[in-house]
């Protein structure tokens, strides 16, 4: 078999030098009715050809977004990813390797680390983030959990904003942590209203912005509010592009920022990997989960990068860790900051500016469209449209016509009774011809 | 007045009606080169046995427990931009906190420089 | 080293940090120029641009190729982590998960547009399921602690479910387990009460006895263990477990040594992660992304969180509220539907080694750690070397600090003779840990040529210290100093501290 380098020759060799007589024997420990004496009831071995033909019918059962008039977001965002980041991230050094807990020998890892820790700090405008998350939902939960612990509180508040999947992320692990959470509900242009839900044992407010309606919020009052209160101010996001044209949390005064970062350098792939963003202001720093490359010398005093302040960690601190993280997002991490290296701000900006005239053209075709409304009053690259039918139901008919119109908000939560609400997201994917296919399609099937 | 230590590794000096307290001198080569001191609020009520401290190196964090039991009146600040103070005079400049002692019997429970240098060995 | 004028050594390049080298003018993509059709930011627009620099398309490629070339990486040579299972990453792997029909979907496409992939995660369950003997799994879980987090959250939910999750609020860990278990439970609001170990290596099942009462909430057990051996009396602490009220949580991360041998289902196991990038061999990525599919006994299946995937007629679909779902889930682990792109990894390695290749897997798994402890017992102390051990063999250092040797010294002069070190300082019920676990795919070759080189290693130890105290000194870079960075945390370069040090 390909991935097995020993013999059978090999395997009798090394038997008899251990003094063993067969391979069972050294499974002495484990009790007899448990050791199965034959193979599992499911196929047999299969070569690199058989493989790759059964994988690529269950692929070709599929519709990749390429292959349509594509627009969705709402937490996945389809962007162009040049070809040289899959290229480099699929070099030995970087694919094959281990958590840099060697840093001698680990110096690529953690230099790109540190590289990618900056960009994340210079884009949300904040003093320090992390080496990333699991993804944003999980992010946002440990946010929670921070905040707790910085301010020795237990409630924490959620705007109507919040990407429901999110809110049931953060939900699901708080609660099970000793946290009350309270979840606002769904609102278009309302992050603010955390304020009003606030009470004395509030630890945070978490708001969303860009929001999952595409809404963008003026954060300060948000802010200030929240700090009035004794309570930290939790930014979220979805789609980090979006700060290359947009205002970010940290220059907004937010406490911490914490959200999605596929969006660059990294594929949609069905839901993941992705990468979680997560800053903060220093002063929190020891109070905060996950894996932090810093700057150090080496004996001769030359620079060089390690992992820092791992006492904050589970493999030190055990039940009293920040967090029970292990891992980062290892390659999705490296795709992100090789994508922003080729993007710089110039390359950053302009690729946001993109995406923000498209999902205006968008906008504008469709709101031109009689019965449809686009419910954001400001946005980056998506927007709500309230529609005249249940949105499943329009979003059926487009994809008849090859286009994948958006998502129904229903979708992400069916208890708000907003079931003619689409969510709809243009990037710099998308071409004035799929522009252009959509409203005239949508017109016809509203008619 | 001398010192007295726990078994934890602690030691209290007493002055008036405060004790002082850090980590033995022992403790502090064993933790090696300290690098952050996690100091507990001013006002915080401590027991005996109880958290107090957490005390950091680059691999290891320990609990530092209180030796009495009382409220804290001081912290020593000095740690937070210099933890190798610690390394430099555990038993002196690197004191952690002082404690408003409640019940100055619980001293009784303490060893002395002797009996603890004999348990610090074994 | 000799001096270079351009710090180049041959082949090694020498690399400066991006800031120092890329400019905010430069980037190295293409894009066509915005229209500059009026906005709809409603005045918040970012004011100040990022000062994000930017490199070409050949320079970029430089900047990382060079990083590269300071990183040491299984493809290269053996990474003989304990309890990483560091095996060799198939390509096949690779290009399956860069198919359109996977990378190019949305996780919110129409569910009709998504059959081959809901096809691909029912079938990956299938597996899962199967090699375990368990009832059910979660596949969402983003990693191995992530998992772990899934499994107890399953747990807690039973207990809620039974009307006792305010009273049984123990968790037993035994002492030699892995940081994240305790973590883990205290996440979920447990406390942690060790169990400690016997003198061989196993749990010590009598201060587990003693240690159950109507508090405990369950057990958290490595099997096999993190000092790589089977935990033999493990129905009976299943049973235990189970007598006492109480569920069993498995953690997988050594199931490499078992995968196709044996089940963890027929031990009595109601929740065990299994983590993707190790036993089956996708990428570690310098850290990430990992997966950790959470399989569940029928106690437990009920409180699967949801997504659920479920069968309607001929097609598949993913049922996505807990009002909607079948029997009671905890809730929901992240975002969406879990590690999509580790799946396809996963399910086509499972393929590539079917059944009966996966139980050579675990074979081979083992037989390698034990070659490498009858090489290696004669020159290390194996705590519980006795009997054989299961994929990986712990050795203490007591043959090092006999000569002033330290394991992390031992562990720096590896990496002068081109090994990544072993685990070192884990599991902590042995002084001075070295964990070995070499993994199926080594060859005989390459472990003679391992052991030959720890044995060497070890004789200089008894002569020459000072070798091992200032190594490593073949690396890119010498002994790192971890005490300035967490003193003098530096986590980010910042463009004024620059300007400064370049004045000065």
């Amino acid at each position: 078999m390909r991935y097995l380098p020993l013999s059978e020759d090999d395997r009798a060799q090394m038997l008899a030098t251990i003094g063993a007589k067969t391979i069972d024997d050294l499974y002495v420990d484990v009790p007899r009715e448990a050791l199965l004496s034959a193979p599992v009831a499911l196929p047999a071995h299969q070569s690199e050809m058989e493989v790759e033909r059964l994988m690529k019918l269950l692929a070709s059962c599929n519709i990749p977004a390429g292959k349509t008039a594509f627009f969705l977001g709402a937490g996945a965002y389809r962007h162009h990813v040049p070809a040289s980041v899959d290229h480099l991230i699929q070099r030995s050094e970087f694919l094959t390797t281990y958590t840099p807990y060697q840093p001698e020998i680990a110096q690529g890892t953690l230099q790109a680390l540190y590289e990618f820790q900056t960009q994340v700090a210079l884009l949300l405008d904040m003093e320090v983030a992390n080496a990333s998350m699991y993804d944003g939902s999980t992010g946002l939960h440990e946010a929670a959990i921070m905040a707790s612990r910085v301010t020795k509180r237990l409630r924490v508040v959620l705007s109507g904003g919040v990407h429901p999947h999110y809110a049931e992320t953060v939900r699901t692990a708080c609660q099970a942590h000793g946290l009350e959470i309270v979840t606002l509900p769904a609102a278009i242009d309302d992050e603010a209203a955390v304020l009003r839900a606030m009470d004395a044992n509030t630890a945070a407010v978490i708001v969303q912005s860009p929001n999952v309606f595409g809404t963008i919020t003026d954060l300060k009052p948000i802010v200030a509010g929240a700090h009035a209160a004794g309570a930290l101010m939790i930014a979220s996001f979805t789609e980090a592009m979006a700060f290359g044209l947009i205002e970010p949390p940290g220059a907004m005064g937010a406490d911490i920022v914490v959200g999605e970062g596929q969006s660059i350098g990294n594929a949609m792939n069905f839901g993941g990997p992705y990468v979680g963003l997560f800053a903060t202001k220093e002063k929190y720093l020891r109070q905060s989960p996950g894996r932090l490359a810093g700057e150090t010398v080496d004996a001769d005093g030359k620079r060089g990068f390690v992992l820092t302040l791992s006492t904050r960690e589970q493999h030190i601190r055990r039940e009293k860790a920040t967090s029970n993280i292990c891992t980062n997002s290892g390659l999705c991490t490296l795709a992100w900051t090789i994508h922003m290296t080729l993007l710089g701000a110039e390359g950053l900006k302009r690729v946001a500016t993109l995406n923000h005239e498209n999902a205006c053209d968008l906008a504008e075709a469709l709101d031109a469209i009689a019965g449809v409304e686009v419910l954001t009053p400001r946005f980056f690259n998506e927007f709500a449209i309230r529609l005249p039918k249940r949105a499943e139901v329009v979003l059926d008919a487009l994809m008849e016509k090859g286009i994948v119109g958006g998502v129904p908000f229903a979708r992400l939560n069916p208890r708000e009774g907003m079931d003619d609400v689409l969510l709809v997201c243009a990037t710099e994917t998308n071409s004035p011809e799929d522009i252009n296919a959509y409203a005239a399609a949508l017109r016809d099937i509203v008619q | 007045m001398t010192k007295k230590y726990t078994r934890d590794h602690e030691w209290v000096r007493i002055e008036g009606d405060v004790a002082v307290v850090g980590i033995s001198t022992f403790a502090a080569e064993q933790l090696g080169d300290v690098v952050y001191v996690e100091l507990p609020a001013v006002g915080k009520a401590v027991k005996q046995g109880g958290d107090m401290a957490v005390v950091e190196s680059a691999k290891a964090a320990s609990d530092v427990y209180a030796p009495l039991s009382g409220e804290v009146v001081a912290v020593n600040d000095a740690l937070n931009g210099n933890p190798e103070k610690v390394n430099e005079g555990a038993e002196g400049d690197g004191w952690f906190v002082k404690i408003k002692v409640a019940n100055a019997g619980e001293l009784d429970a303490l060893m002395d420089e002797a009996a603890y240098a004999a348990f610090a060995k074994a | 080293m000799t001096a270079t004028i351009s710090g180049n050594h041959g082949l090694q390049q020498a690399v400066g940090l991006l800031f120092e080298t890329a400019s905010l003018a430069r980037s190295g993509v293409d894009m066509p120029a915005p229209k500059g059709r009026a906005n709809r930011l409603g005045g918040l627009g970012r004011k100040v641009a990022p000062p994000l620099p930017g490199l070409s398309e050949p320079e970029a490629v430089r900047h990382y190729v060079r990083l590269s070339q300071k990183n040491y990486a299984i493809d290269l040579g053996l990474f003989p982590l304990g309890s990483c299972t560091m095996k060799h990453n198939p390509r096949l792997n690779e290009r399956m998960a860069r198919l359109d029909g996977f990378a190019d979907l949305h996780p919110l496409q129409p569910m009709q547009t998504v059959q081959g992939a809901l096809l691909l995660m029912e079938e990956l369950a299938r597996w899962l399921i199967t090699l375990t003997g368990m009832q059910a799994v979660a596949l969402s879980p983003k990693a191995g602690a992530h998992g772990e987090l899934c499994g107890m959250l399953a747990i807690r939910a039973a207990l809620f479910a039974r009307g006792e999750g305010e009273t049984r609020k123990r968790v037993l860990v035994p002492e030699s387990a892995h940081g994240t278990n305790p973590a883990t439970a205290a996440a979920c609001g447990f406390t942690v009460d060790e169990i400690h170990a016997t003198d061989d290596g196993h749990v010590d099942i009598e201060d587990l006895k003693k240690k159950l009462g109507p508090d405990v909430a369950g057990i958290m057990l490595t099997n096999p263990n993190t000092c790589g051996l089977f935990e033999r009396d493990i129905r009976e602490i299943a049973d235990l477990i189970h007598a006492a009220g109480g569920y069993f949580y498995c953690d997988g991360a050594n199931y490499n040594a078992i995968v196709g041998r044996v089940r963890p289902g027929d031990l009595g196991v109601d929740a065990m992660h299994i983590n993707l990038h190790k036993t089956f061999s996708t990428p570690h990525g310098g850290g990430g992304p990992g997966s950790g599919p959470t399989v569940l006994s029928a106690a437990l299946a009920p409180f699967a969180p949801v997504p659920h995937m479920v069968r309607r007629g001929e097609d598949l679909a993913l049922v996505e509220h807990s009002d909607t779902a079948e029997g009671s889930p905890f809730g929901r682990m992240c975002a969406f539907h879990g590690q999509m792109g580790m799946y396809v990894r996963a399910l086509t390695y499972m393929l590539s080694h079917g059944s009966d290749g996966l139980r050579q897997v675990a074979e081979d798994s083992v037989l390698n750690a034990n070659y490498l402890l009858a090489r290696l017992k004669g020159h290390f102390n194996a705590p519980f070397g006795e009997g054989p051990c299961m994929h990986e063999v712990l050795f203490d250092d007591s043959t090092l600090k006999a000569h002033g040797v330290e394991t992390i010294d031992f562990a720096k002069a590896m990496l002068d003779e081109g090994y990544h070190p072993m685990t070192t300082y884990f599991p902590l019920v042995v002084h001075g840990a070295l964990l070995i676990e070499p993994t199926e795919t080594e060859s005989k070759q390459e472990l003679d040529r391992f052991a030959d080189v720890l044995i060497a290693l070890a004789e200089r130890v008894k002569t020459d210290a000072a070798h091992f105290k200032s190594a490593p000194h073949l690396a890119p870079i010498r002994r790192l100093d971890d005490t300035r960075a967490a003193r003098q945390p530096k986590l980010r370069w910042k463009r004024d501290e620059a300007l400064k040090t370049a004045a000065e």
